[in-house]
């Protein structure tokens, strides 16, 4: 009776923030209700079991894409275009996204039932793969391929994001100047913030391989620590080109194909991992790419470079 | 993070420790404070949604987050199986009141600065 009557409740809060984000006037409150429309998808996860899930709508979902977002409208209004699209863009925005709804909702009927992907076909195969929580088995061993193009997604997505700055401030450093007074309650915030950040992110890539957890949850929990950092004024953004941070983005991937390569020339198909060493591997893996998506994430948040040419520094 | 809320199967402490008249020492003591809990979570909300200005609507928030929080917290530790949920609620309540602290100081400065600019009609 409680669960079922949390459980309504919990639906109708989806229904009507996600209404008040899409019909609602003004592009904060919009923005504000996609965030609490997040947090509240991330527990639905929570109570239909599926943990991963949940911890990655939370990090990901409502965190990192309402950052995005609030970034993104705090630039709109900077430059003077915040604006309401109009009754025109609206129905315009309202006749795509139904149109997206409804080609998704047909392929979803349309598609046969995958016969293969039954839970007992997963059990079965879940002691060869090296790992023990069943998410993880599936990212990074069974359907590894699709994991490693979402990571080189991601870095395809910092590039873009980068070709938008101007000439002149290529070569400043990225983002604009943060201003955090010296001393105060941002700067002590981000002094206690990022160690345990840094523990707890580490504690779910670990956790990951047998119990709740991942490379993807653990790195968003990195990339806020970083940003906190960044923000407080604690530690500059780097600039294009610096090698450590280089190397950083482009260690998961360059990893995952490495060990994609030993499979095809050892073990006889390209991300093929037999059980014996597929937990080492599969932990190298998750390492290198915890370590990518800490820094591409925190790097997309903080931008383009965008300083003038006489600011190089914080302001 | 998204730990918030523990859902696990509890086998409370308190089962352990009951009154032979039914109700737990320990359950009675959770009703109660996450009712107080519950309590300071109301009055905040409607001191949010009812207060004139920035600076004491953030005094109404923080005061849900930072107590209503707090006692449920400390009601939830009854039903706890053990230290380790316990030092976890513990924690979670420390964090929550550092982030609620420092984000109420920085909207506080931000409408200092812009001189009590307010959307709401």
């Amino acid at each position: 009776m409680m669960a079922l009557s949390f459980d309504l409740a919990l639906a109708a809060l989806l229904i009507v923030s996600a209404l008040a984000a899409v019909a609602g006037r003004g592009l904060f409150r919009a923005v504000i209700f996609f965030i609490v429309y997040g947090v509240l998808v991330a527990l639905a996860w929570a109570r239909l079991g599926a943990v991963d899930v949940a911890l990655a709508e939370a990090a990901i979902g409502a965190g990192l894409t309402g950052v995005l977002l609030l970034a993104a409208h705090g630039r709109l209004r900077r430059e003077g275009l915040e604006a309401d699209p109009g009754a025109g863009g609206q129905g315009f925005a309202a006749i795509g996204g139904a149109g997206v709804a409804l080609a998704l909702g047909w392929a979803w009927f349309a598609l046969p039932e995958p016969a293969t992907a039954t839970r007992a076909a997963l059990d079965s195969a879940l002691p060869d793969a090296g790992v023990g929580n069943p998410v993880t088995a599936v990212l990074l061993n069974f359907r590894s391929f699709d994991t490693l193009l979402e990571s080189i997604v991601l870095l395809a997505a910092l590039v873009a994001l980068w070709m938008l700055a101007r000439d002149g401030a290529w070569r400043q450093r990225l983002g604009l100047p943060q201003h955090a007074r010296p001393g105060g309650v941002l700067a002590s915030f981000g002094r206690v913030l990022p160690p345990l950040g840094l523990l707890f992110g580490a504690f779910l890539v670990w956790s990951g391989a047998d119990d709740n957890g991942g490379a993807f949850q653990g790195g968003t929990v990195l990339a806020a620590s970083l940003l906190l950092a960044m923000m407080a004024g604690l530690y500059l953004p780097p600039r294009i080109g610096e090698r450590l941070w280089q190397s950083a983005l482009v260690l998961g991937p360059v990893v995952f194909i490495a060990c994609g390569l030993v499979g095809a020339l050892v073990w006889g198909g390209f991300l093929v991992l037999p059980p014996a060493y597929a937990k080492g591997v599969i932990l190298a893996i998750e390492t290198g790419l915890t370590i990518s998506i800490a820094a591409t994430l925190a790097l997309l948040v903080i931008g383009p470079p965008e300083q003038a040419h006489n600011s190089g520094g914080a302001a | 993070m998204a730990r918030a809320i523990p859902k696990k199967p509890r086998r409370p402490l308190s089962a352990a420790c009951g009154n032979s008249a039914g109700m737990a020492w320990g359950d009675i003591a959770s009703i109660g404070f996450t009712a107080v809990g519950l309590v300071f979570f109301v009055a905040g909300t409607v001191g949010l949604i009812r207060f004139p200005d920035v600076f004491s609507r953030l005094h109404a928030l923080t005061k849900a987050d930072n107590l209503g929080l707090g006692f449920l917290a400390l009601g939830l530790a009854f039903q706890a199986p053990g230290w380790t949920e316990i030092a976890m609620l513990a924690m979670v309540w420390a964090l929550a009141l550092v982030a609620a602290g420092t984000a109420a100081q920085m909207v506080a400065r931000a409408a200092l600065a812009e001189g009590e600019e307010d959307e709401r009609p």
